[in-house]
C-alpha cells in the first residue's frame, strides 16, 4: 500500500540494564517499521522484553543503542505524537481525579479553547461509552471500565499512534472480548495507528493486520506476519474461520520454538 | 528483568551525603556566633557544648540523672503497655464494649495529657509518681488505639476458616487473633516508647523531678547556655536511640505483614 | 451498559425502634453518662478535696472561663496555636515536598531530620526562649518547632513514595512540572501529609499549653498552673476540662478536613472492603 507512509521506524533497538551482578540484554536487536493507520500487535513468550521495547519506543526508557524514529524524527523522550495505555490501569488513572478529570488532564497544557478541550474531553469519553460514568471516580468503576478511561484519555490526546501495553491481561475475558472491539472499531472509524502489545497470541491474530512475533531474551523480531483476515471482524465468526486457526496455530508454534530457543538471530 | 543495579555505590553516597549534611550543620552551627551573627550567649559554639558533653559523659552525676529519666519512662511504658493490651483486647474482642466505650475514649484521647500537670503536682508533689500519671496517661492511648484495631483486623476468611474447622475459641484467640494483633501492638509500643520518653523529660522540666529535664530547666534558669545546648543533644540521641530500637523490634515482628498502617502520635 | 457505580449501601438494619434507639443514643451516650453519676456520688461521699464532683467544676467552668477570661486567657492561646499550626503545615508541605522530590537533598538531610525529629518537642522552649525571649512571637515558633516534624517527615515520605506507573503516565502525557506537583505528587502523597498533620496537631496543643506553664503571664496554661498554685482545685480541673475540649475540637475538626480531602482514599478503602 504505497499511500501509506511510514510512522514509526525502529533500528536496531537494544537495551541492556547494568546491575552489580553482570548486565542484563533484555533487548538484543529489534528492527521493524508500522506505517499511518496500521494496527500491529506484538507478541512474544513471557519475559521476552515486551514492557521494554514499548517503554523504549514510548520514550519513557533511553535504549542502549539503536534508533526510534517517529515521523522521521529520532524519538528522545515522551512525545505529544504519541499516548500510552498502561496495563494496571488501577495505577495509571489518578483516584483523586473523576472520570472526566483524568481524561483532561493530559488537555491541559496543550493551547486548546476552554471550548475545544470540553468537546475533546466529552467526545472521546462518548467514543469508549462511558458518557454516563463521567462524574464518577475511577474506583467505582469495573476493570474494564477503568480501561476504557484510560482509553478514551489517550484518544483525547489526539496522538498518531497510541501504543497499549498489555491493556487488557487484567480483566475477565468477556469484558476483553468488548475492550478488543472497541480497539478494532476506533481504528477503523477514526483511523488511528495502533501497536499493541499482548502475550496473547488469540488476541493479536484478532486484533492485528500485522503481528510481529518475538523471540525470547535477547530479543529480536523472529517473524514478521500479515494477517490476512477481512478488515470486518467479529468475535465469533472470524475467531471461525479455517485461516484464523491456521494463524494462531503458526504464531503459537513460533512462540513454542522461541521459548526452546531454537531460532537463529539474524 | 530486575532493575537492583548499583546497589552498593548508591548506599556508599547515601552515608557519604548524610555525613557532608550533619558536617554541615555543625559547621554552619560554629559559623553562626563565630561571625557574630547570633551571639554565644544565646548560641554557644558547636565546640564548646561538644566539650561539655564529654565533661558530663565522664560524671557519675549525668548518669544518675540519666537514669532517672530511663527509670521513669520504662515504668511508665510498662504500666500503660500491659493495661492497654488488657484491655484492648478484651474491647477489641466485644462488640458491645467497643461500641460503649467509643465516645469515652473519643473525648479522653485527644486531651493532652500535659494538661494533667497541675493534677500530678496536686497528688503527688515532685515524687515520680507524678512523672508516671503523665507518661502512662500519654502512652496508654498509643497501645490500646493500636490493639483495638489489630484484633478488629483478623481476616475474615481466615476467622470463617477457622471456624470451619472446629478451632475452639482458646485455640482462634491464639492462633488467628494474637498472630493478627501483634504487628499492631508492636507499632503501638514504638509509638508509645517515644511519647513516653517526652513526657518523662517535659514532666521533669516542668514538675521538677529529678532527671535530664529538670537539668535542661535548670541550665535556662541558671543562664548557662552551653549546658543547656548539652542536654538537648543529649535528649535527642536518647530519643535516636528509644526510637532506632523500637522500629528494629516493630520491623522483626512485622516481617511477615505487608499493610503499612498510619501512625499517630501523642 | 448500566453504570457499575459501587455503591456502599448502607445496610439497613430491619429491627425494631428501640434497638435503633438503643444504638443512636444509649451507644454513645450511655458510659460517659454513667462515668458522670459515679464520679458525682464518689465525690460527694468522699473527703478528696482534689476530685470534686462534676457539678462543682461545671459551675467554676462556666464563672472561670465564660466571661473576660475568654478573651484574656483562651483566645490568645487559639490564636497562637492556629498560628504555629497554618504554619508547620505550610513550611512542612513546602519543605518536604522539596526534600522529597531529590534525592540528593533526601540523603544529605536524613541523618539530621532524623535527630531532630527524635528531640522532645518541649525541649526546645527554652532554646527558643534563650534565642528569642520571652514574647508572643516565641511561642509561636515554639509551637512550629515541636508539630513540623511529623508533617515535614511525612510529606518527604508520601512525595518520595509516588507510584511508579502514575508517573511514567505523566511522563508519557507530558504533563508540566506544575500540573505533576498539583495533580499526581501532592494528592498521591495527601494521606501521609494528612497523617503528618494528625500528629502535628496534637505536639502543637502540648507545646501550646508548656510553653505558657513555663513562660506566661496569661493563657490557658498559665491559668490552669496558676489555680494548681493557688489550690483553685474547681478552676483547675474546669482548665483541664477546657483543654480536653480544645482538643476534642481539634481532632474533630481535623476529622472533617480529612474526610473532604481524603474522599478518594476512604472510597478506594471502602470499595477494596466492600
Amino acid at each position: 500500500m504505497p499511500d501509506r507512509s511510514t510512522l514509526l521506524r525502529v533500528e536496531h533497538l537494544r537495551k541492556v540494564y547494568e546491575s552489580t551482578n553482570g548486565d542484563v540484554e533484555a533487548i538484543g536487536d529489534i528492527s521493524f517499521t508500522m506505517r499511518s493507520g496500521e494496527l500491529v500487535c506484538i507478541v512474544g513468550p513471557s519475559g521476552c522484553g515486551k514492557t521494554t521495547l514499548l517503554k523504549c519506543l514510548a520514550g519513557l526508557l533511553r535504549p542502549t543503542s539503536g534508533l526510534v524514529e517517529m515521523d522521521g524524527e529520532p524519538v528522545t523522550g515522551p512525545s505529544p505524537a504519541m499516548a500510552v495505555v498502561f496495563q494496571e490501569y488501577g495505577r495509571s488513572l489518578y483516584p483523586w481525579l473523576t472520570v472526566r478529570g483524568n481524561v483532561e488532564l493530559p488537555l491541559r497544557h496543550k493551547r486548546l479553547s476552554r471550548q475545544e478541550r470540553d468537546k475533546l474531553v466529552s467526545d472521546a469519553i462518548e467514543a469508549v461509552g462511558l458518557a454516563h460514568a463521567a462524574r464518577s471516580h475511577p474506583w467505582q468503576l469495573s476493570g474494564g471500565m477503568q480501561q476504557r478511561v484510560a482509553i478514551a484519555r489517550a484518544i483525547a490526546y489526539q496522538p498518531e499512534v497510541l501504543i497499549m501495553d498489555e491493556p487488557f491481561a487484567a480483566v475477565d475475558a468477556q469484558t476483553r472480548a468488548d475492550l478488543e472491539d472497541l480497539v478494532r472499531e476506533l481504528h477503523a472509524n477514526r483511523k488511528i495507528s495502533v501497536l499493541f502489545v499482548t502475550h496473547d497470541i488469540d488476541e493479536s491474530v484478532y486484533l492485528g493486520e500485522r503481528v510481529l512475533v518475538l523471540s525470547a531474551s535477547p530479543t529480536w523480531v523472529q517473524e514478521d506476519l500479515t494477517v490476512d483476515l477481512p478488515p470486518q471482524r467479529d468475535q465469533i465468526s472470524t475467531r471461525a474461520l479455517p485461516r484464523f486457526t491456521e494463524l494462531r496455530t503458526h504464531v503459537y508454534d513460533q512462540i513454542q520454538r522461541a521459548k526452546r530457543g531454537q531460532t537463529v538471530a539474524p | 528483568m530486575h532493575v537492583l543495579s548499583l546497589r552498593r555505590p548508591r548506599s556508599l553516597r547515601k552515608v557519604m551525603l548524610g555525613v557532608v549534611g550533619l558536617t554541615g550543620f555543625l559547621v554552619v552551627w560554629q559559623l553562626v556566633p563565630t561571625l557574630g551573627l547570633i551571639n554565644s550567649q544565646y548560641l554557644p559554639y558547636v565546640t564548646d557544648v561538644f566539650a561539655r558533653l564529654a565533661e558530663e559523659f565522664r560524671d557519675l552525676a549525668f548518669w544518675r540523672r540519666l537514669g532517672y529519666t530511663m527509670t521513669s519512662w520504662a515504668i511508665g511504658l510498662a504500666v500503660a503497655t500491659a493495661a492497654a493490651v488488657v484491655l484492648g483486647t478484651i474491647v477489641g474482642l466485644v462488640p458491645f464494649l467497643r461500641r460503649a466505650t467509643h465516645t469515652v475514649v473519643e473525648f479522653l484521647r485527644p486531651i493532652p495529657s500535659v494538661a494533667l500537670i497541675p493534677l500530678a503536682v496536686l497528688l503527688f508533689g515532685i515524687q515520680m509518681q507524678a512523672a508516671l500519671l503523665i507518661i502512662i496517661y500519654a502512652s496508654f492511648w498509643q497501645v490500646f488505639v493500636q490493639v483495638i484495631y489489630g484484633v478488629a483486623d483478623v481476616d475474615a476468611v481466615a476467622r470463617d476458616t477457622a471456624r470451619s474447622f472446629g478451632l475452639t475459641r482458646r485455640e482462634r484467640l491464639s492462633y488467628l487473633v494474637l498472630p493478627t494483633a501483634l504487628p499492631y501492638l508492636m507499632t503501638g509500643v514504638r509509638l508509645a516508647a517515644a511519647v513516653a520518653l517526652i513526657l518523662a523529660i517535659t514532666a521533669e522540666m516542668v514538675i521538677g523531678n529529678p532527671g535530664l529535664g529538670r537539668m535542661i530547666e535548670l541550665s535556662r534558669s541558671a543562664g548557662d547556655a552551653v549546658g543547656l545546648y548539652a542536654f538537648v543533644v543529649v535528649t535527642g540521641l536518647l530519643g535516636l536511640v528509644v526510637n532506632l530500637v523500637f522500629r528494629f523490634i516493630e520491623r522483626r515482628s512485622l516481617s511477615w505483614h505487608q499493610s503499612v498502617r498510619g501512625e499517630e502520635v501523642l | 451498559m448500566t453504570a457499575h457505580t459501587v455503591r456502599i449501601a448502607q445496610r439497613s438494619r430491619g429491627r425494631g425502634l428501640g434497638r435503633r434507639v438503643a444504638a443512636g443514643f444509649l451507644y454513645p451516650l450511655g458510659l460517659p453518662f454513667l462515668l458522670l453519676v459515679i464520679w458525682g456520688v464518689a465525690s460527694t461521699s468522699s473527703t478528696n478535696r482534689f476530685f470534686p464532683g462534676p457539678l462543682t467544676i461545671f459551675e467554676a467552668f462556666r464563672e472561670t472561663w465564660i466571661g473576660p477570661a475568654f478573651v484574656d486567657d483562651v483566645l490568645p492561646s487559639l490564636y497562637r496555636l492556629a498560628l504555629g499550626i497554618a504554619a508547620s503545615i505550610v513550611i512542612g508541605i513546602a519543605a518536604g515536598t522539596l526534600i522529597g522530590l531529590f534525592q540528593w537533598l533526601r540523603e544529605l538531610l536524613e541523618p539530621l531530620l532524623e535527630f531532630f525529629r527524635a528531640i522532645p518537642p518541649p525541649v526546645l522552649i527554652p532554646v527558643v526562649m534563650l534565642l528569642l525571649g520571652i514574647t508572643d512571637t516565641m511561642k509561636v515558633v515554639v509551637i512550629v518547632s515541636g508539630a513540623v516534624w511529623p508533617i515535614l517527615l511525612n510529606t518527604i515520605d508520601g512525595v518520595r513514595a509516588t507510584d511508579s506507573v502514575m508517573s511514567e503516565t505523566a511522563d508519557s502525557f507530558q504533563i508540566t512540572w506544575w500540573e505533576r506537583l498539583r495533580f499526581l505528587v501532592l494528592p498521591a502523597a495527601s494521606p501521609r501529609i494528612m497523617t503528618g498533620v494528625r500528629q502535628g496537631l496534637s505536639v502543637a496543643l502540648i507545646l501550646m499549653v508548656i510553653s505558657e506553664m513555663f513562660a506566661s503571664s496569661a493563657g490557658l496554661g498559665y491559668r490552669i498552673a496558676y489555680f494548681q498554685r493557688n489550690y483553685l482545685i474547681a478552676e483547675m480541673w474546669s482548665g483541664i476540662l477546657l483543654l480536653g475540649l480544645v482538643g476534642v475540637l481539634l481532632a474533630a475538626t481535623f476529622g472533617v478536613v480529612e474526610r473532604r480531602v481524603l474522599r478518594w482514599y476512604h472510597g478506594i478503602r471502602e470499595v477494596n472492603r466492600a
